[in-house]
This record gives structure tokens, C-alpha cells and sequence, in this order.
């Protein structure tokens, strides 16, 4: 059986969700699975509610079409909460990731979703403040991403980023960002 | 190349060159338009002071000139627009009509 | 078969690689979304010396093209990409490109036009072309985009066939998305395609001819209209013997339909773009379910694969043809009425129905290609078939 795996992105317009969308399913090929990425194109203006997709299978992929039934959430931005439904239609044995402050009990109590989801929770705004002193947190979510899910490999991931990284910075760049994706991977809680 | 084109009337759709390109240089010249004409021009050379602003306007390259002179029409391509008569400073080129002889008998 | 190189990159990036690894000695290109980052990055490979191509910025899609067909006159080899509007801007050059009989390729993201404006994945541009006289490549994948062009340069500048070339994609949806694709390396590509040298270049000076002659009233225009037919009939020949020879060196098979499940299939769908993997995703399911479906996808638009069709779909008890286009006032879309066409010489009726989906982008859920099927199961067994035209999908009165 083709094993594939279907990830929704939730975000604001600048929070890097499209990039982050990009990178894990080229990390995907590090390990030969066949992936496919792409953002749902709207409006392009800073803040605005977007969604990206990234689906990572061992067969080939041949749909063409927005995640309706995902089998991983991730939430960019935890205000999203209150005004998308970013649960919708999420698998009952998936997994919704959450930037966000709040403990993961609450979080799970204002989704609404049924107990076999689990529901992870990650500061990845915070982190990305400490590390990489900005608030772009789709580079730790990643990393609470590979632990709640091992979807893709942890170290593959890194080097991608550092291939990624080098072409435009440094290495105490590449270091703050491998800062931050250690933090979140270590720090994520699952409830 | 020359281009025989002597038979094109006839032609199949095979036969012309593909993009209606035209593979001779030049060719116009064998194409003879002086029958478009209405009027001639006429040029009185006793007039003429050779300034060669006709030569420079005619946009039909039907002056015909040599050593620096003008010495008569290519009435082969001469459609009879008559810009040389007309920006000719001293007069000395005069439109007439087809089939007159001679200038100013109208 | 030579090693290749897999990337995990947009349909954008590897028409733009493929573009690179073909050596055209002009590129000019007016940047319209959502093409942009095929000509973004070819701009790039210029910038880094990657090419020695000569990129001409020009101010608008209709001196893009003009400035191609100039380019191309003079002997060059030339490639460029729009999209939408931007093809629409084209228009008439388009056809002065294929009457002049220039070899150019030209990569389209294939994108709805206005109005309302909208900016998403539908054919109403390309299909807009069609009978603009351009050879024309649909793909599923970024790795088809990648491989039409690059065959569609060897097709174009065939001596049986010297007309211009499509490489159609689905704008975002496959021009944005990331893929898995496999990429030949420069030299087997260079070797694939080969150097062009123009029979008639303007450029050269010891055998000077002229373009863009005048053919009016009585002039050979009909004639030349003729030659033009021709050429595209012949490209038929010459794409599958280019798609025979890509194949053997890519290992990617390639012809110009693409059937799944043909064998022993009752009823099929008729699909071009991206939107064919959708409906073999379906297909597939269905199969496992012990329904007897099948796909045919449409690789090469023009020429129109009419007998490959009539051979795929004969004998079915139902076919459904998927159109991303209008073609308000006609029976169906464009594909379609193509369709209905192919199959009207076979002695056993073949029931047809047409299908327009995702305009202007709109989602092409699985269960829309599921209802398709249905549909067909249900003329198949002896219901009438959907009277008109279906607006798959589109929100309408219960």
C-alpha cells in the first residue's frame, strides 16, 4: 500500500508557511519519497489567513488538488484558531501542531476535535525570537513537526536548511536556525 | 540565387518557398510598377541646378543619376507621385499627364 | 540511458532548466504571472553566465513575441513563456509566427482570463490558441513539462515541420507546486536537440532572402495557408518519432495520448493537464472496487490525436470529456467538440458527455471526478445522459 502523507499549513501571509510548505517535502526526497507542495494562491498581503499543502508519499503522486482530509495541521499562528476552522476534516488518527503559548488541554478544548487526534503544542514564535531574533516561526515548526510526527528526517532536514541558508548567509545564521528547530523539537508537547 | 518566378501564376501551394519568404535579394527591381502612373514627371535640364533634393526624396529610388548629375526617370518603377516635382526649388520638373508629349501642352 | 539528476522543484524552475539546457540564442519575455519565475530564473542563468543567450526585456508580451519572430527570422534559436493576458497580448503575433514558419518554443502557464479578474489555473488562454498554427504540448507534471519542451524544440525546428511550439502547464498548479523531477544532464539534452541552422536566415548575408513578404488578393495566401496544414499534419509523424527517441534516452514513456486502464475499460474520461492524474487517482479506486474505468489523457493538443482517440474509445458505452475552457455557444469545450469529432467515423456510437470544471482555478476536489464516473455508470446501465453541458462542481440550484 502507497504510503502517503497529507499536510495542511495554516498561517499569515509572511510567517513563511509557503517556504516551510517547500522545504519539508524536499526533505522528503532526501529519503527517495516522491512530495509535492504548493500554496493555495490569494490575495499576497502581509497577514492575510493563507493555507499551503505538502503531501510526501512512497509511490508516486498523481492528485492535483487542495488537502481536504489532512493527516497532519500545522498552525502558524494560534489567533487563526478564532477565525478558520483549521480542524476541518483533519484525520481521526492525525496530528494538529500549534504555535502557540497555550498549554495543549485548552488548545484541544477550543478545537473541539474528538480525542484520537492529537493535538501538539509548540512556542515557535518565542523560540524563533530567542534563536533566530525574529519572529519567522516556520523554521522550529519543523522541528516540532519531526518529533510529533517523524514525517521526515530530523538531520536531513537540518542540512537542507544549511544548504538553503548558505546561499544568502552565514553560518551563525545556519546555527541559530538549527538553535531553534533542536528547542521546538525538544520542547513540543503532545496532549 | 536568381529566383525564377516566371511560371508562379501557375504555381502548385507546394511550390513556394515555405513562410512566404523571398530567397532572391533584390527582385523588386524586376517587378515593374511604372504602370501604376497617372502623370510623368518631366525635367527641364536647362533648369535644373542638380541639387539632387529629387534624387533624395523620390521614395522609389526612380531618379536615376550619374557622376552627381541627374540624368533622367526610371520610368519602369516612377509610380508619378510627383514629390520631386514638388520640392523642387527651381521648377525645372513638371507633372504631365500620360500620353502628352511634350511639357506645359495640356 | 544517461544518468539523471532528481530535484524536488517547481514546474517554473524545470521549464526554465530545460530551457537553459536547450542553448537558445534569444530570449525575450515580458514577465506575467504566474510565468514569471520561468523568465526569473532564465533571467538569472544569465546573469551568472550559466547561458551566453542574449535576454531581451521588452515592455510588453506583444513586443515579446514580435521581438522573437524578428530573432527568429534572422536565424536564431529562440524560446520565451507567458501566460493569460500575456498570450492574449500575442495574439496576432502568434499567427505571423507560425505563417512565417518560425521554429520558436514557447512555454505557457495555462491561467484563466479576465474578467472577473482572476489570476488561478484554467485553458481559456491556451485554448484560445489553438488555431493560431502552433505544434501544442499539454503536461500532467512538471517532469512532462520539462520533457515537452525540450522535445517540442526538436519537433519545431524539424525540416518536415518549421512551425512554432507550445509547451503548455498548469499555472500554479503545476508551475508553482513543488515536484519530483528527473533532469538529463547538459550535454545529453545539447545532444538531444542539437544545433539550429536556419535554411532562410535573414542574418545571413551571403544568401540574403527576405521575410514577411505581402501575399494579397490573388497572391499565393491560400496556398501558403495550405503549406501550413501540411506542416502540422507532418509534425504528427515527427513528434512521435522525437517522443520515441526522448523516450529511450529519458526512460519516460511518451506518445501523444496516454491511456489508463484501457484494455477492458466500459466507460472513460477524456482529461488534459494536471487534472488527468486526478482522475487515474480515481480511476484507480474505482478499479479496486471492480468497476471497469479508464483515462485518457491528451498530451499533444496540436495536432489533435484524432485516430489515436477513435482506437481508445471505441466500443465504450460512455465517454466524459473534462474541459478547463469555454467555448460559450459550442455544444462542449474545446476538447470536446474534438472529441465528439474523433469518435464520429466509428460505426458504433460512442455517448459523449462534456464536462467544464475548475475555472478560474476552482478546486478540483476528488469527489467531482468520482460523481463523473457515476455519471457514467448510469448512462452506461441505460439512464440518458445529463442533458447539456455539466458545470462540474459550480454552485448551483438543487
Amino acid at each position: 500500500m502507497p504510503q502517503l502523507t497529507e499536510i495542511r499549513w495554516h498561517a499569515r501571509a509572511g510567517q513563511g508557511a509557503v517556504t516551510a510548505a517547500k522545504v519539508v517535502a524536499e526533505t522528503a526526497l532526501a529519503a527517495d519519497q516522491y512530495l509535492q507542495a504548493m500554496p493555495e494562491y490569494g490575495p499576497e498581503r502581509m497577514g492575510a489567513p493563507i493555507k499551503a499543502f505538502t503531501r510526501i508519499s512512497s509511490d508516486p503522486i498523481e492528485i492535483h488538488c487542495n488537502i481536504e482530509n489532512p493527516d497532519i495541521v500545522i498552525v502558524l499562528d494560534d489567533s487563526l484558531i478564532d477565525i478558520v476552522d483549521v480542524a476541518e476534516g483533519v484525520h481521526d488518527d492525525g496530528v494538529i501542531l500549534i504555535n502557540t503559548c497555550t498549554p495543549p488541554a485548552e488548545v484541544r478544548a477550543k478545537l473541539g476535535v474528538s480525542d484520537s487526534v492529537r493535538v501538539a503544542c509548540v512556542d515557535a514564535s518565542g523560540i524563533a525570537l530567542d534563536t533566530i531574533k525574529r519572529d519567522i516561526p516556520n523554521t522550529p515548526m519543523v522541528g516540532a513537526l519531526i518529533k510529533a510526527t517523524s514525517v521526515v528526517d530530523l538531520e536531513a532536514f537540518k542540512g537542507l536548511l544549511a544548504k538553503n541558508l548558505s546561499k544568502k548567509f552565514g553560518q551563525e545564521m545556519i546555527d541559530a536556525n538549527w538553535a531553534s528547530v533542536d528547542r521546538a523539537f525538544e520542547e513540543v508537547t503532545v496532549a | 540565387m536568381k529566383w525564377d518566378i516566371s511560371e508562379m501564376g501557375s504555381w502548385t501551394y507546394g511550390q513556394f518557398p515555405p513562410g512566404a519568404i523571398i530567397p532572391e535579394a533584390g527582385n523588386s527591381n524586376d517587378y515593374i510598377t511604372g504602370g501604376w502612373r497617372s502623370e510623368r514627371p518631366w525635367r527641364d535640364d536647362a533648369t535644373c541646378t542638380q541639387c539632387l533634393l529629387c534624387w533624395i526624396v523620390c521614395p522609389d529610388s526612380s531618379i536615376n543619376v550619374a557622376d552627381e548629375k541627374v540624368t533622367s526617370f526610371d520610368l519602369d518603377h516612377c509610380k508619378g507621385c510627383g514629390i520631386c516635382a514638388q520640392v523642387c526649388p527651381v521648377d525645372a520638373i513638371e507633372m504631365v499627364p500620360e500620353g502628352c508629349e511634350l511639357p506645359g501642352v495640356k | 540511458m544517461p544518468e539523471q539528476k532528481t530535484l524536488a522543484t517547481t514546474g517554473n524552475l524545470v521549464v526554465a532548466e530545460a530551457m537553459r539546457q536547450c542553448k537558445p540564442d534569444v530570449v525575450a519575455a515580458y514577465p506575467i504571472t504566474p510565468q514569471t519565475t520561468i523568465v526569473e530564473e532564465f533571467a538569472g542563468f544569465v546573469a551568472k553566465g550559466k547561458t551566453d543567450c542574449e535576454y531581451v526585456t521588452v515592455e510588453s508580451e506583444h513586443s515579446a513575441m514580435s521581438t522573437c519572430i524578428g530573432a527568429s527570422a534572422a536565424g536564431a534559436r529562440v524560446m520565451t513563456a507567458t501566460s493569460s493576458q500575456g498570450l492574449a497580448l500575442m495574439w496576432e503575433e502568434l499567427h505571423i509566427a507560425s505563417g512565417m514558419r518560425l521554429p520558436i518554443v514557447m512555454a505557457n502557464a495555462n491561467r484563466a482570463l479576465s474578467a472577473p479578474i482572476n489570476i488561478h489555473c484554467d485553458h481559456g488562454d491556451i485554448m484560445g490558441a489553438r488555431d493560431a498554427g502552433w505544434v501544442t504540448y499539454f503536461a500532467e507534471t512538471a517532469q512532462e513539462a520539462y520533457d515537452n519542451t525540450i522535445m517540442a524544440l526538436r519537433v519545431a525546428e524539424h525540416p518536415d515541420v518549421l512551425l512554432p511550439a507550445i509547451s503548455a502547464l498548469d499555472g500554479f498548479i503545476t508551475t508553482h507546486s513543488i515536484d519530483r523531477v528527473c533532469v538529463m544532464d547538459d550535454a545529453t539534452v545539447a545532444d538531444f536537440v542539437g544545433d539550429y541552422e536556419s535554411a532562410s536566415a535573414l542574418l545571413d548575408t551571403d544568401d540574403p532572402v527576405l521575410h514577411g513578404s505581402f501575399s494579397g488578393l490573388g497572391g499565393p495566401f491560400f496556398e501558403f495557408k495550405r503549406q501550413q496544414r501540411e506542416a502540422m499534419e507532418g509534425a504528427r509523424a515527427v513528434i512521435k518519432e522525437v517522443g520515441a527517441e526522448y523516450s529511450e534516452l529519458s526512460g519516460r514513456p511518451f506518445d501523444v495520448i496516454e491511456t489508463w486502464g484501457m484494455e477492458d475499460a466500459e466507460t472513460a474520461v477524456v482529461v488534459i493537464g494536471s487534472t488527468a492524474g486526478n482522475a487515474r487517482h480515481v480511476a484507480r479506486e474505482l478499479r479496486a472496487n471492480g468497476r471497469k474505468v479508464g483515462v485518457v489523457k491528451v498530451r499533444v493538443w496540436r495536432p489533435f490525436p484524432y485516430a489515436e482517440l477513435a482506437a481508445a474509445l471505441k466500443g465504450l458505452k460512455a465517454v466524459a470529456v473534462l474541459d478547463r475552457a469555454e467555448s460559450f455557444g459550442a455544444e462542449g469545450g474545446p476538447l470536446f467538440t474534438e472529441v465528439r469529432g474523433a469518435l464520429y467515423d466509428l460505426e458504433t456510437r460512442v455517448p459523449v458527455v462534456g464536462y467544464i470544471y475548475g475555472l478560474g482555478g476552482a478546486d478540483v476536489r476528488l469527489e467531482l471526478i468520482e460523481r463523473v464516473y457515476d455519471d457514467l455508470s448510469d448512462i452506461a446501465a441505460g439512464s440518458a445522459a445529463p442533458a447539456g453541458l455539466v458545470y462540474l462542481g459550480a454552485r448551483e440550484e438543487a
